[in-house]
């Protein structure tokens, strides 16, 4: 069956460089720089990236970083209240942004 | 069986063809490590088990395998006996061995399962590997219940939770000579993480929420045999696990493999490089059974790899000792 996101995709996300070969080799030295052991810790950015990539909803981020914290040693229930940080920042966003509705009913309203 | 596993480990580069495995493919020549297991009988029935061991396994060492072991150990002057199964504690000779290894002044280790020891008829052997100053290499999956139940079985984690404060109390993990090491291994189709870093979430897990303590934690990855090789096929992740085992080789891992600085002696006595091996029936090479070595030099030997042994190779490798690079 043919989908829009091919899980084979994932392996072949190097191609994107064919065409941009600079650009690739800046974006992949800068990706490589921001998950090494920092202030963070290399876990702790994953755990982050796992979250961004379920507020994304990126299916490749979401296999791969998946696959990554179960090799750094983080659990189901570990992973599954970080996808809850990110659905409480995304539905606390949603919320917040019912200010500006608010304020433009309060300005049009008698 | 052991043929058919080997058969599945096929369709990846030869392990063998390694640049690194030609250059460090003898053991040493004086060996530290002798690996006894015992037998496969075990009253628990895990999933990644790679001998398969359960309470119904027949397979177990005789007390005239035990002499020939001890006697081998002296000749050679190996340092270190490390005592394995199946739960090794199951096996009728077992006190006898570990009380004879002390009275020789032996180093020994024994792998426990920590459940055996709050079984009846075992319940008295914490206070004797204290009293031997054994040194206790268990196994824990986990610092959480889910976890490591998943694997084990139900309740395994609150017995080893209660005996593992057992051995805190007796002295373990808290005086020099009594070394209490645990064991992590995955609990799936993945490899394990870095020791460090988990041996610190397992300190810290383990002391606030239990009050215990313990001294090392190794990391051990699958090896994509036995029960766990059952589990692959079964859940269709046998390709991608042996994939990412060998896109994880790390050629500096080879020259510390176990395998360099240890003789595994199976339950029969028969010779082996590795409890891997063990399992999958690879004799070493030359003389190959304990009893033959009593009066017998033992010389350095060709190494019996195969596809399996990437699972000691992969990331920071892996031994009963942890990680390795």
């Amino acid at each position: 069956m043919k989908t829009y996101y091919n899980p084979e995709d994932l392996a072949q996300f190097e191609n994107m460089g064919e065409d941009a070969k600079v650009l690739w080799e800046k974006f992949i030295a800068y990706y490589s720089q921001v998950f090494a052991e920092g202030a963070l810790t290399a876990r702790e950015k994953a755990l982050i990236a796992f979250g961004v990539a379920h507020a994304v909803q990126c299916p490749y981020c979401i296999d791969s970083y998946t696959r990554t914290l179960l090799e750094m040693g983080v659990n189901q229930e570990q992973m599954i209240e970080a996808v809850h940080a990110a659905a409480a920042i995304r539905g606390g966003a949603t919320l917040a942004h019912g200010m500006q509705a608010k304020n433009i009913i309060k300005s049009l309203e008698l | 069986m052991q043929n058919k596993q080997l058969l599945q480990l096929n369709g990846i580069p030869a392990f063998t063809g390694k640049e690194e495995c030609k250059r460090f493919c003898m053991t040493h020549k004086k060996l530290d490590i002798m690996q006894v297991n015992m037998g496969r009988k075990c009253n628990l029935f895990c999933k990644h088990c790679h001998i398969e061991a359960g309470f119904d396994r027949p397979e177990v060492m005789n007390r005239a395998v035990m002499e020939a072991c001890l006697q081998v150990f002296e000749k050679n002057h190996f340092t270190i006996l490390d005592i394995t199964g199946g739960a090794p504690e199951m096996n009728p000779d077992f006190q006898w061995f570990v009380e004879e290894a002390a009275r020789r002044k032996i180093h020994t280790i024994v792998r426990t399962n920590l459940v055996i020891l709050e079984e009846e008829g075992y319940r008295h052997l914490p206070e004797l590997y204290a009293r031997l100053k054994i040194e206790v290499v268990a196994s824990l999956p986990y610092y959480t219940e889910k976890d490591t139940d998943r694997q084990r079985g139900k309740g395994v984690f609150s017995s080893c939770i209660s005996m593992l404060q057992q051995l805190n109390r007796l002295g373990y993990g808290a005086t020099p000579d009594l070394m209490l090491n645990l064991v992590y291994n995955p609990g799936g189709a993945f490899l394990p993480p870095d020791q460090i870093s988990l041996t610190v979430d397992f300190k810290r897990k383990l002391y606030d929420l239990y009050g215990i303590s313990f001294n090392n934690l190794y990391t051990l990855t699958n090896n994509p045999i036995g029960r766990f090789s059952e589990f692959l096929q079964r859940s269709g992740n046998m390709t991608a696990y042996l994939n990412r085992l060998v896109a994880a080789y790390n050629p500096a891992t080879v020259e510390n493999m176990m395998c360099r600085n240890q003789l595994s002696v199976g339950w029969d006595g028969l010779l082996y490089d590795c409890d891997f091996n063990q399992a999958l029936g690879l004799t070493i090479n030359g003389i190959n059974h304990i009893q033959d070595l009593i009066d017998k030099p033992l010389t350095a030997r060709k190494i019996v790899f195969g596809n399996h042994c990437y699972a000691c190779t992969a990331g920071a490798g892996s031994s009963c000792g942890g990680a390795i690079a």
